[in-house]
């Protein structure tokens, strides 16, 4: 169980002369849900697209299950982007069988069940939904899958509060119990209490990594409190930042 | 049921507290069996791997019992259960008898007021 399934070690990438991620170094080991958490710009998005092959980094190293990115990591590793990528001429049956053609681990049964249960018609069109159901969508497609690695970005940003309960609740129950979920968020009250661990990024670095429930009981506050002290900045003019 | 977890202390810690709460009002029996780590954590919406350490905690005071063909059982020891139940209502009295003394009551006061409350 404790085996490492995710390792990254000093890795670099560059946006022309941006440094977007700077030596970052972490891993991550089976059966975690785990959060990404940092403050915008700070290299989440980006560190997603590098574990999920999208970007090559400039240094270090990325090994997932041993491998670096790429034909093997992609069969194990689910990943929810932060934008939709699918023609919007398609039906959601259509996606389903594009998934069952493009992944082994990919289980129609499941996903069909969770369409049903969310309410969705599998007979429309992409472009005849919502913008929260077509989230939806893609996330019953990245969650039927049966992987050793889910990457969410942003899962929960776009839907309502009611719909965010829905969805958390739909991870926890789908992902398969070896396998580990990275989740990146701004909204970390919402998500705090499905995590295990979480991961501080800042400035394309590893802040801290911390269970939970350690924080909670050394810092005697939730993540969502620790993460505002530690991400606070001043305002123009000075005073405090933190008006809640 | 509802889970009602705050912002300030460690999750595992507020589920075993009502886990316990719910053994001794009697929602799991004496020797009954309890749902699935996966079950239990679905429903309070929270991570197996914390309900799984909540649940570690009872089988620890002895409120539980692990077995391996059974799963998990609320204890047939009804003496655990009994000590457990004093122990926290005397938390809860001392917790009175705190919060009497902060508006001027002395101990023997406080059960007198307790004393003649009707119902």
């Amino acid at each position: 169980m404790s085996e490492i399934l995710l390792q990254c070690q000093d890795v670099w990438k560059y946006y022309g002369r941006k440094e977007a991620l700077r030596g970052l170094s972490f891993q991550l080991t089976g059966g975690k849900i785990v959060g990404l958490l940092g403050p915008n710009g700070s290299g989440k998005t980006t560190l997603m697209k590098v574990l999920n092959g999208l970007l090559r980094p400039e240094r270090g190293s990325v090994l997932i299950d041993g491998e670096t990115p790429g034909i093997y990591t992609k069969s194990i590793v689910s990943y929810l982007p932060d934008k939709t990528y699918f023609a919007d001429w398609m039906k959601v049956s259509d996606l389903f069988g594009l998934f069952e053609d493009f992944y082994g681990d990919f289980d129609r049964g499941k996903a069909e069940e969770m369409s049903w249960a969310l309410e969705i018609d599998t007979n429309q069109r992409m472009k005849t939904l919502s913008k929260g159901t077509r989230e939806k969508v893609q996330l019953i497609l990245v969650m039927s899958r049966n992987a050793k690695l889910y990457l969410l970005d942003e899962p929960i940003a776009g839907v309502d509060p009611a719909a965010r309960d829905y969805i958390l609740a739909t991870i926890l129950n789908n992902y398969n119990p070896e396998g580990t979920v990275l989740i990146s968020t701004h909204l970390i009250s919402d998500v705090e209490r499905v995590l295990d661990e979480v991961l501080f990024i800042q400035d394309g670095q590893v802040l801290r990594q911390e269970l939970v429930d350690d924080i909670r009981e050394k810092e005697g506050k939730s993540v969502d409190e620790l993460f505002r002290e530690v991400f606070r900045t001043v305002p123009y003019g000075g005073g405090a930042a933190n008006v809640r | 049921m509802d889970w009602k977890l705050d912002d300030s202390r460690p999750i595992w810690i507020q589920l075993q507290e009502q886990l316990t709460r719910m053994i001794l009002s009697g929602r799991y029996q004496v020797g009954g069996k309890l749902p699935s780590v996966r079950d239990l954590a679905a429903e309070a919406g929270v991570n197996p791997n914390t309900m799984q350490r909540a649940l570690a905690g009872l089988d620890a005071e002895g409120l539980t019992v692990t077995n391996r063909t059974s799963g998990r059982t609320v204890t047939e020891d009804t003496s655990v259960l009994e000590g457990m139940r004093a122990k926290l209502a005397n938390e809860l009295i001392e917790q009175f008898y705190e919060a009497a003394a902060q508006l001027g009551y002395t101990r023997d006061q406080a059960l007198e007021l307790l004393k003649r409350r009707k119902g």
